[in-house]
């Protein structure tokens, strides 16, 4: 491995890491959505300052060619996102349900007491 | 008499159908002097929230579409804080007959879910090829968890008692489909008794019952995964009703 990429490899894994810290900390991103990130973010930077470990998991795991686990690895954490994601948009939409519901029983009840008032006024004014 | 009107609530999900409702509504007032009608306007984009107004219903507005299985939980959760005991769903396109109302009520008293069926016997609604196999294949699983012969699961044509209307108020699926096949699994698994009464149904004013085979296809397949569904929630997820003491 050349200097180069060896630095390159260190660099996009700390970038990486940054914009996800960098959102933490503005509120613009939630810790339980964060965290997958984190996790691909931490194992980068781990692989990019020790490519041993890369090498070392590989064999363990009985991968040949020790960039095919970084396929792997890459590969599943996006799909839990992605999966994360779809459950946390059902969560998501029926909360809106329930906010939808809640809105029209409250607008008819709103409707409900003006008619009310109306004629209440109505029949005093006309005493 | 059916003094029983009073504290029944008919729920019609409406959808754009500023050309029926009305019409409807008045039917239903007229055939069932003292009901209370609650139209859902399903986040329709024309006139049908203020033509069942004229008409003389109560209208809850849903500010976008959440389709019948949604329409139908907020009239149950409307019923329950209003103190309705039973809700009648009936279709605002005048499919349903208000005459069969009755009927349906009366056999609450051995039951908490009546369905109103439309192969039991009356009326000339007819469904013909895949579709109707679909169906047939359905019913036969749904009698099977319901224990109680049911032939037409997909009838919208139905009436809940009180523990249903409470059940329903939590539990009422929005999915496609799910507002009828599924809402029958999760009443038997609430362990409600089910019933079905034979009903007429008219003709649906507008749009044919589709023959394509792929159409049927999909129809099955997502009526199946509605029902396994279902049928794999887990235990617990439909708590049986709890009665409340006015």
């Amino acid at each position: 491995m050349s200097p180069v990429s060896y630095i390159f490899g260190i660099v996009a894994a700390v970038l990486a890491l940054a914009v996800v810290i960098e959102l933490l900390r503005r509120h613009s991103l939630r810790e339980r959505h964060a965290i997958w990130w984190l996790v691909a973010g931490v194992l980068a930077l781990v692989v990019g300052v020790f490519p041993g470990t890369l090498v070392w998991a590989a064999g363990l795991l009985g991968v040949e060619v020790p960039t095919n686990l970084v396929f792997f690895v890459s590969i599943a954490i996006l799909f839990f996102v992605c999966l994360q994601h779809s459950a946390e948009l059902t969560v998501l939409e029926s909360k809106t349900r329930v906010l939808a519901e809640q809105s029209a029983l409250l607008e008819l009840r709103i409707r409900q007491l003006e008619n009310d008032r109306q004629s209440a006024d109505g029949s005093s004014s006309t005493q | 008499m059916h003094t029983r009107l009073d504290s029944t609530l008919i729920v019609m999900p409406a959808f754009n159908e500023e050309a029926s409702v009305a019409e409807v509504i008045a039917e239903v007032l007229a055939k069932l002097p003292g009901v209370s009608v609650l139209v859902v306007d399903d986040g329709s984009s024309d006139a049908t929230a203020s033509r069942a107004r004229e008409a003389g219903a109560l209208v809850a507005v849903l500010p976008f579409n959440l389709g019948v299985g949604g329409a139908m939980r907020a009239g149950f959760k409307f019923a329950l804080e209003n103190g309705f005991d039973t809700v009648v769903q009936v279709d605002s396109d005048g499919q349903h007959d208000p005459s069969s109302v009755p009927a349906l009520l009366d056999a609450l008293d051995g039951a908490d879910l009546v369905l109103g069926a439309r192969f039991a016997g009356a009326g000339e609604y007819k469904v013909g090829g895949p579709r109707h196999w679909a169906m047939v294949v359905l019913a036969s699983i749904l009698s099977r968890t319901a224990h109680t012969e049911l032939t037409d699961t997909t009838s919208g044509f139905r009436a809940s008692g009180p523990r249903a209307v409470r059940l329903f108020a939590k539990h009422y699926p929005a999915e496609y489909l799910g507002d009828t096949i599924e809402a029958l699994v999760i009443a038997t698994r609430a362990k409600l008794v089910i019933r079905q009464i034979p009903v007429a149904m008219r003709v649906r004013a507008g749009g044919v019952p589709s023959h394509n085979p792929l159409k049927s296809a999909a129809y099955l397949a997502r009526a199946g995964m509605a029902l396994t569904f279902a049928l794999i929630r887990p235990r617990g997820t439909f708590l049986p009703a709890v009665e409340v003491k006015p």
